[in-house]
């Protein structure tokens, strides 16, 4: 993927110092985007630790308010209850979409021509923002015009929205409409990468496909299976658009997960100082997940294994 | 390589084939008929009578509009990530700073940062600074949003140039500046398309900070406008459906024209 433009890349990088001589950039190069990122993004992630310690509607300043909106968010059971609904629909998301990528990112990455003609199809949902993939499946969905209300003897009464298990059926098999063709290309790629040595090998010692399937092709994967694990978790715990346009939170509270709890408490009930604190929470939970990232995986190597998409 | 076929895999890949299939038919469907026609033939029949009357009545409804502000927000967010990241890159390339090795953790670190958790204090900034409900204070966090994995991508790119070739430059006695110009960027190509495609899907399906940042008709984009079509006229299905094709079909011609580049953009998305 990143060595198509030069045609020396065949010779590795020289362990040797370049000479002295050679012009360097100063880190002034570096400056602008640096400053930008720090304006627009870290300080931010300040902030909202800082106002999360404050009451704040939205319109007048922030009055400092110690630490209420902490006391108040360890017994909101609200809360406590969307942190394991978060936890639920990405561990459920991981279940689904890990197998099925798999399965179709190794098949995938066989070379015959209805193939290349079928994952084109495949990685049409990749194109869709979440926005409209979420609308896409509501209107699919909906209770009076969908296609339940066609499908009765599937569907029960046909209102997926308005039962708890079922609403989070829907997220989950969205999620995984939305996000499979991406793992699936991860895979893809990662499959094309190993060396058909190893599969040579295999058949003169006479292992089949499914032997070889599960010898040779999920153990060279399990590099590229941790990255796309994280990546799944990191997602499905900042799920958001999804919820916000399928479900709203309901029935009732039944789905309403961290991210959209935040959402809801500053921008709908304007207690910007509470929703600051769950962001917190987020922030904590997703830098936690993506220091495990780096100590797991680390991410040259992330770069190495999905080389050659 | 002789390999017996998958039969499993084959037969996923067909269901899968067909779940990806039957809402991008009733979606295309839905559209090409009257809302009439729709909901008493149900979402999966095929439509009796062709009209595009639901496309022109979207573009009346402001959707034109919606577009060209998406647009608008599109063509700024990559105008900066081109002006700011092939300087970044280089330096944590090339500059052998402390600084810089500083500068490359931050954005690694940064590809933590979820948009979701910072749109409280980005309302209060963007609030503050005055550009609340206008498009640059949409275009500017998206625009940072997008650094980290651009970053990430062009400094992949930019250590594949092999040393001997800035000694070589070096020899004629040449500045960072035409190092950067004559060297860096022509062998970059690939990489600064990627971030071009990457940073353009980011704000053309940008749906976060518009939600949290904008209010009025004027300065919407084309997200927030299905959006609100949806919470607004949600029985309409075959409008807000038109909508929806609407949204996507400059990504799709661009699918059918550079696949290859914008299946690369797509990978940036995971944050590799």
């Amino acid at each position: 993927m990143t060595t198509s433009a030069e045609p020396r890349v065949e010779r590795r990088r020289s362990v040797r110092r370049s000479g002295a001589a050679v012009a360097r950039p100063g880190f002034a190069w570096a400056a602008p985007a640096t400053l930008f990122f720090l304006l627009f993004a870290v300080v931010p992630l300040i902030l909202v630790a800082v106002l999360s310690f404050t009451n704040w509607d939205g319109l007048s300043s922030p009055q400092y308010a110690g630490l209420d909106n902490w006391k108040a968010l360890i017994h909101d059971h609200v809360m406590i209850q969307s942190l394991w609904l978060s936890v639920l629909i990405t561990v459920l998301g991981v279940v689904v979409q890990t197998p099925l990528s798999i399965l179709l990112g190794v098949w995938a990455a066989g070379k015959q021509r209805n193939r290349a003609i079928l994952s084109a199809i495949y990685f049409i949902p990749l194109l869709l923002s979440a926005t409209a993939i979420s609308i896409l499946w509501r209107a699919l969905l909906d209770p009076n015009f969908g296609v339940p209300s066609q499908a009765k003897w599937l569907f029960g009464d046909g209102n997926l929205f308005g039962h708890q298990t079922s609403a989070i059926g829907v997220l989950v098999f969205v999620g995984a409409w939305q996000y499979t063709p991406f793992h699936t290309l991860i895979y893809q790629g990662a499959t094309r990468a190993i060396p058909p040595v190893l599969y040579q090998a295999a058949e003169i010692d006479g292992a089949g496909t499914i032997r070889q399937f599960f010898s040779i092709t999920l153990p060279q994967l399990r590099t590229t299976m941790i990255t796309s694990m994280i990546l799944m978790v990191v997602g499905g715990l900042t799920t958001f658009d999804t919820v916000l346009i399928l479900t709203q939170g309901g029935p009732g509270t039944d789905t309403t997960i961290s991210a959209y709890y935040m959402y809801e408490q500053a921008f709908k009930s304007f207690d910007f100082g509470g929703g600051s604190a769950i962001a917190l929470v987020l922030v904590i939970i997703a830098t936690i997940i993506s220091l495990i990232v780096v100590k797991v995986s680390g991410y040259d190597k992330m770069r190495s294994s999905t080389e050659g998409l | 390589m002789k390999r017996r076929p998958n039969y499993l895999a084959g037969l996923g890949s067909l269901v899968w084939l067909f779940l990806i299939g039957l809402p991008l038919y009733v979606m295309l469907a839905a559209t090409l008929q009257d809302r009439s026609d729709y909901s008493s033939n149900g979402p999966l029949a095929f439509p009796k009578h062709l009209t595009l009357h639901n496309y022109t009545q979207d573009f009346s409804n402001g959707f034109g509009h919606f577009f060209l502000n998406t647009l608008v927000v599109t063509l700024a967010v990559v105008a900066i990530v081109l002006l700011v990241v092939p300087p970044l890159a280089y330096a944590i390339v090339r500059s052998q700073g402390r600084i810089t090795t500083g500068i490359f953790r931050l954005f690694l670190l940064g590809l933590a940062i979820p948009a979701q958790a910072v749109i409280v204090p980005m309302f209060y900034v963007i609030s503050k600074a005055g550009l609340y409900d206008n498009l640059i204070g949409v275009i500017l966090p998206t625009a940072a949003f997008s650094l980290p994995v651009c970053a990430l991508i062009l400094t992949g790119v930019m250590r594949e140039i092999s040393p001997e070739l800035y000694e070589a430059m070096a020899m004629d006695g040449a500045t960072p500046w035409r190092v950067f110009f004559q060297l860096v960027v022509p062998l970059s190509k690939s990489g600064l398309s990627t971030i071009v495609v990457f940073s353009a899907l980011q704000a053309w399906n940008g749906f976060l900070f518009p939600l949290v940042l904008t209010q009025s008709d004027s300065s919407k984009v084309i997200t927030l406008g299905l959006f609100n079509f949806q919470t607004e006229h949600g029985i309409d299905i075959p409008g807000l459906l038109a909508a929806v094709v609407l949204s996507m079909l400059p990504i799709f011609i661009v699918y059918l024209f550079a696949r290859r580049a914008l299946v690369q953009g797509l990978m940036g998305v995971g944050g590799k």
